[in-house]
């Protein structure tokens, strides 16, 4: 884990700076509303309960939900993010600075009152200074909380130690998720130390602290604020998985020379992004039915860097000799999807918003090959097959379409564990015994999961059949995993952009991308 | 200087203070007396407008308090709770300085009053950059009464001020109170449910129940001239002690006969005593039992405590 830290610390170095940035400018734009706020809820007790309960709400909204609100407000970058964030920090802030005011001695607040203070000079002369120690506890609390979040700003182009975290966990590199995770567990820690340090002091010298503060902010804001277009250059968003591949982003660098300013992004929020013109390359599917909800274009990829993924379906070999009707049924969806049937499948799913389980049964429907499910007498006396998919819409249908199947012509039952996220946790579920059967793609058995040399990857990669062979034969041979025949599509990782801007800019083909980024 | 004018206050459909009038005078001491619930409290605060009077008026200094700001009011009446209500993160200095600096008052000026309040309150000069919770109950409320006295308010209304204190403190800080030269001249109104504090403290006492006022009048009349029942009984534990804690040798020296030697040397009582410091000193000081008592003219009087106990006696029945 070292030597990964040391080989990549330079962009750890600007992974913590952007995640302290992000974090303490949402922060310190929580206690400028928050902390007046809760003032304000002390004073006026009706709306407690109606503000609390709405910044309550806002915490329960799941984060990466929330970003996604956010992108066609604000964009992808660090404004969605430091907004998201803000909303974060709101409820321990507004709630401690509320309790910490109400809870302040009665007889006190009476006394400052009879003394002919004002409502505004017992404020500040004791109420808040009495309340101090509880607030500081919410701002505590808030900026934990905003280290731990600030992590998802990699799903949003943000950056900041989740580009680590998540890519990590894309690639199944430990090394890489501690490299990410440490640190960020560390900032957590210090900023927590410091806020500690801060509350002793004397509330005499903290209104030194009301004229730095501003100060912080506007210098941490520059990093930020400060336009961040390349006026006229490209920018394109890859996922943390893309980004770590030798089949990605790394093949682009070394064959292509490409050379694009990229930010971290995640699949979730990439296309829409593409779409409402905030990046203008993404990494994308093949299949992917946002490619027609969105009118984006593939470039085509001419010196053939990406490999052929066809997809098949991968079954443990001891499941298929203890239950030989698997294979037969299973190959009943060879040939049967073409990259065009699947593309519109997806667009049903990702556009059309409709559930893998209807357009699989649909599907099936319309290729005569559905069939109902054998009734439970049968089921129950056989055995049962585990399908396990990854987590994008693609995989759901084809695992539904499978289950489907086995349901309908054999007396099996099946189990579905759908979601694994990435290649490798998928594979590894079924090396392990968690699951008999998959689908994946030629491609990343090649690349990702054999990790052949780079002789003997040259050697098959450019033909679609020697790429089944060489993973064939190898799982067979290393892992007892068969792969059954190709369904008939290709889902490869494709670059996409815009149809208007790739014809404006005359961009049909990767070089071609390559040669318009160096211009100028 | 004080004046409460057929003041009510009600919470809902209780009525906490019903229809009550009262008038302190300049420098007199009135103290309002009852058991708990029985108004004095929200009395008390209608007069700084902590409370609001549902109706009636009340007049300070001849003007209507409602004619003025709360907060102006409040600046110009000391203002001494119960509980420790001293602001806990500022020092002693600090909290008693709290109206002046409201009412800007320049440094030098807080800090000679600051002193000066120290000295007067009996609390040790070096007690000035502590904070409260470093000091004893008793000295805690030495503070929050040189806090109320800080910008030398005409009027100063207390809460149970010494009601959190344990009884031998208590005691001797009412005693002091009641001694202190400051506190003659102001204008004080004084809620107590402790009837010997009353007597000791009170030029006036209006006795309250259920929000009315039973009787108000000087000690002395309700102990021997009770307007009711009532009056009566809640005077009545206390009667005796009261009663001869209220007269002093001087009321009754009349009633006195010389009949022992004087003693040229020996212990002097002055008549300024009250009857009870009198008995108590002959009992346990006395030679032979009795004592000199002289009195402001110069008067010599030598008399035992049976003595006393007569003379008082005919008094009371009078």
């Amino acid at each position: 884990m070292w030597s990964f830290m040391s080989q990549q610390s330079s962009k750890l170095l600007e992974q913590t700076l952007t995640h302290i940035g992000l974090t303490f400018i949402s922060l310190m734009i929580a206690v400028v509303i928050g902390l007046p706020l809760g003032v304000l809820i002390s004073r006026k007790r009706k709306i407690a309960g109606a503000v609390l309960g709405l910044a309550g709400v806002l915490q329960t909204i799941p984060s990466i939900a929330l970003l996604g609100f956010m992108i066609p407000l604000l964009g992808i970058g660090a404004k969605p993010a430091i907004a998201a964030l803000f909303l974060y920090s709101l409820l321990p802030i507004i709630r401690n600075t509320y309790t910490g005011i109400t809870g302040v001695d009665a007889a006190i607040k009476e006394a400052a009152k009879g003394m002919g203070m004002s409502g505004t000079q017992s404020l500040f002369k004791v109420e808040l200074p009495l309340a101090m120690p509880v607030i500081f506890a919410g701002i505590r609390t808030a900026t934990v909380i905003n280290v731990g979040v600030a992590t998802l700003a990699a799903y949003i182009a943000a950056g900041g130690l989740g580009e680590f975290i998540f890519g990590g966990i894309a690639l199944n590199n430990t090394n890489m998720i501690l490299a990410g995770a440490i640190p960020a567990a560390l900032l957590a820690i210090i900023f927590d130390f410091l806020l500690s340090k801060v509350q002793t002091l004397n509330m005499r010298k903290l209104r030194l602290a009301y004229v730095t503060f501003p100060f912080i902010i506007l210098i941490l804001s520059s990093f930020y604020l400060l336009p961040v277009a390349y006026n006229g250059k490209l920018l394109a968003g890859f996922t943390p998985e893309f980004m770590g591949r030798a089949d990605g982003y790394l093949g682009l660098r070394k064959q292509y020379g490409l050379n694009i300013r990229t930010v971290v992004i995640s699949d979730a929020v990439m296309y829409k992004a593409a779409y409402e013109k905030k990046l203008d390359v993404i990494s994308g599917y093949s299949t992917d039915g946002r490619l027609k909800a969105f009118d984006l274009v593939i470039l085509r990829d001419d010196k053939g860097i990406f490999p052929p993924y066809y997809a098949a379906p991968i079954v443990r070999e001891e499941v298929l000799e203890k239950y030989p009707e698997v294979e037969t049924t299973l190959n009943m969806l060879s040939g049967m999807i073409t990259d065009s049937i699947m593309t519109d499948l997806n667009y049903r799913a990702d556009y059309l918003k409709q559930a893998p389980e209807r357009i699989a049964k649909d599907f099936l429907v319309a290729q005569g090959l559905w069939k109902e499910p054998r009734s439970d007498s049968y089921r129950s006396k056989k055995g049962s097959i585990r399908i396990g998919s990854k987590i994008f819409g693609e995989q759901y249908i084809l695992s539904n379409i499978y289950s489907m199947l086995i349901k309908g012509y054999t007396d099996l039952d099946v189990v579905t564990k759908t979601g694994l996220g990435g290649t490798k946790i998928c594979f590894d579920a079924m090396t392990n015994d968690q699951i008999d059967l998959y689908p994946e793609y030629t491609g990343t058995g090649l690349l990702v999961l054999l990790q052949a040399k780079e002789e003997e990857i040259n050697r098959v990669i450019n033909n679609e059949d020697s790429v089944f062979s060489f993973v064939s034969n190898n799982f067979h041979g290393r892992y007892h995993i068969k792969w059954l025949k190709p369904i008939g599509f290709n889902n490869a990782y494709a670059l996409m952009m815009r149809r208007q801007q790739a014809n404006d800019l005359g961009i049909n083909t990767i070089t071609e991308l390559k040669n318009y980024s160096e211009k100028k | 200087m004080i004046a409460v004018a057929q003041v009510s206050k009600h919470f809902g459909s209780v009525k906490a203070v019903d229809d009550i009038s009262f008038e302190v005078k300049e420098g007199e001491n009135l103290i309002l007396l009852g058991t708990s619930g029985c108004g004095k409290t929200t009395t008390l605060k209608m007069i700084n407008r902590l409370i609001e009077s549902s109706s009636g008026s009340i007049k300070v200094n001849g003007v209507d308090i409602t004619k003025q700001s709360p907060e102006t009011l409040r600046r110009g009446i000391g203002y001494v709770l119960q509980h420790n209500s001293l602001f806990p993160h500022y020092t002693v200095a600090e909290n008693i300085a709290v109206v002046p600096q409201l009412l800007r008052w320049d440094k030098n000026r807080i800090k000679s009053r600051m002193e000066e309040l120290l000295e007067k309150l009996n609390l040790p000069a070096d007690k000035q950059s502590v904070y409260p919770h470093e000091l004893s109950g008793g000295q805690q409320q030495r503070v929050n009464i040189a806090r109320a006295l800080a910008a030398d308010p005409p009027v100063l209304l207390m809460d149970e001020p010494f009601g959190a204190l344990d009884t031998i403190t208590r005691a001797n800080i009412s005693r002091e109170f009641s001694e202190i030269q400051e506190f003659m001249r102001k204008t004080i109104v004084m809620v107590t449910h402790d009837v010997q504090e009353a007597f000791l403290l009170g030029d006036t006492i209006c006795l309250m129940k259920d929000g009315k006022i039973e009787q108000c009048g000087k000690p002395l009349e309700l102990l021997f001239h009770p307007a009711n029942d009532f009056v009566k009984e809640f005077l009545s534990a206390s009667y005796l002690r009261l009663a001869l804690g209220a007269i002093k040798v001087k009321d009754i020296w009349d009633k006195l006969n010389n009949f022992h030697e004087q003693e040229q040397t020996g212990d002097y009582l002055s008549a300024n005593e009250s009857l009870w410091n009198a008995m108590e000193f002959v009992i346990k000081n006395g030679k032979d039992q009795s004592v000199n008592v002289q009195n402001k003219e110069g008067q010599i009087k030598r008399v035992n405590k049976e003595e006393l106990f007569k003379a008082f006696s005919e008094y009371s029945i009078a």
